[in-house]
């Protein structure tokens, strides 16, 4: 009987990251849309780290992008956020379907 | 089968479904606190992936970047912003929600079918160990030094972003006395320039 399979590890971020796709899409709360965004970061990081394991044998340079992929997800969700305080400051809304400031 | 493979599949269910329930939790659930929560709990379900693959390194990175700085940042987020509002009512709300669902699910069996159907060239999971630490050095200050340098410089800017965007503007001399101060600031009133806007 063999370990799990490749398969099992991207058929989890697969389905994850169709739930965060759904969220991001459906959101109306600005917060949540930003949690979504976290969740597709990870079925991502999921994909990277289950490849390296797999198929690059000790190499590991996915577990590398892995890390590189968390530092920029911590910047989006500090930037994002700051830029949410700062919207619900100017309309005292997260709603997203009243931010249209830049719609034509 | 021996014990160890079967303990592996066995964490493995477990871990995958504690992802998979707590992800739709937190797209799916009305209170936004619950959904902060349970997206902590993806988090640490995610980590435990790392560990069923060898990488202990990522998955202490994964719990303390993830579970300690951004899913405490969403909840103090979740603080500031918390107000019950009730929200405009949208015509075709339940269509949007339906197409993108299939559109979604369509994307899902696209995934699925590469997934399962690729004939992926397996050398099998590599048994490094607590070697992945020491590799994970040796790739960020050898061949990946230049991207771990410039990630330095991306968290310097989002820094210093995050501290200008979320910033109030104070009055840094007293109304009446006209003396500096340095406690008890006063908030200088912000033009509702966007206010307006939003109401029409």
């Amino acid at each position: 009987m063999t370990p799990v399979p490749l398969q099992g590890y991207l058929l989890i971020a697969s389905i994850l990251f169709c739930i965060g796709v759904w969220g991001l899409i459906n959101s109306r709360n600005a917060v949540r849309v930003l949690m979504s965004i976290e969740l597709m970061l990870n079925a991502v990081n999921i994909n990277l780290m289950s490849f390296s394991s797999y198929l690059d044998g000790s190499l590991i340079r996915g577990q590398v992008f892995t890390v590189f992929v968390i530092t920029v997800a911590a910047a989006e969700a500090a930037v994002g956020l700051a830029i949410l305080i700062s919207l619900y400051r100017n309309r005292t809304t997260v709603d997203m379907e009243s931010f249209n400031l830049l719609k034509w | 089968m021996n014990i160890a493979s079967s303990t592996e599949q066995i964490c493995f269910l477990i871990l995958g479904s504690v992802v998979i329930l707590g992800a739709l939790g937190v797209v799916l659930l009305k209170n936004i606190v619950y959904s902060a929560f349970l997206l902590g709990g993806v988090f640490m379900g995610v980590a435990g992936l790392y560990l069923l693959l060898n990488a202990s390194f990522v998955a202490a990175a994964q719990v303390l970047v993830y579970v300690g700085a951004v899913n405490v940042l969403i909840l103090f987020a979740i603080m500031l912003v918390n107000k019950k509002e009730e929200l405009k009512q949208i015509k075709g709300l339940r269509t949007r929600k339906v197409l993108s669902g299939l559109v979604c699910t369509g994307l899902l069996f696209l995934l699925l079918r590469v997934d399962l159907t690729t004939n992926w060239n397996l050398p099998g999971p590599s048994a490094i160990g607590e070697l992945s630490t020491e590799r994970i050095g040796e790739h960020l200050f050898t061949d990946y030094l230049l991207p771990f340098e410039v990630a330095s410089v991306l968290l310097l800017m989002a820094m210093i972003g995050a501290i200008v965007l979320a910033r109030r503007d104070v009055l840094n001399t007293d109304i009446a006395t006209g003396d500096s101060v340095d406690q008890n600031l006063i908030e200088k009133s912000n033009d509702p320039i966007l206010l307006e806007q939003s109401s029409n």
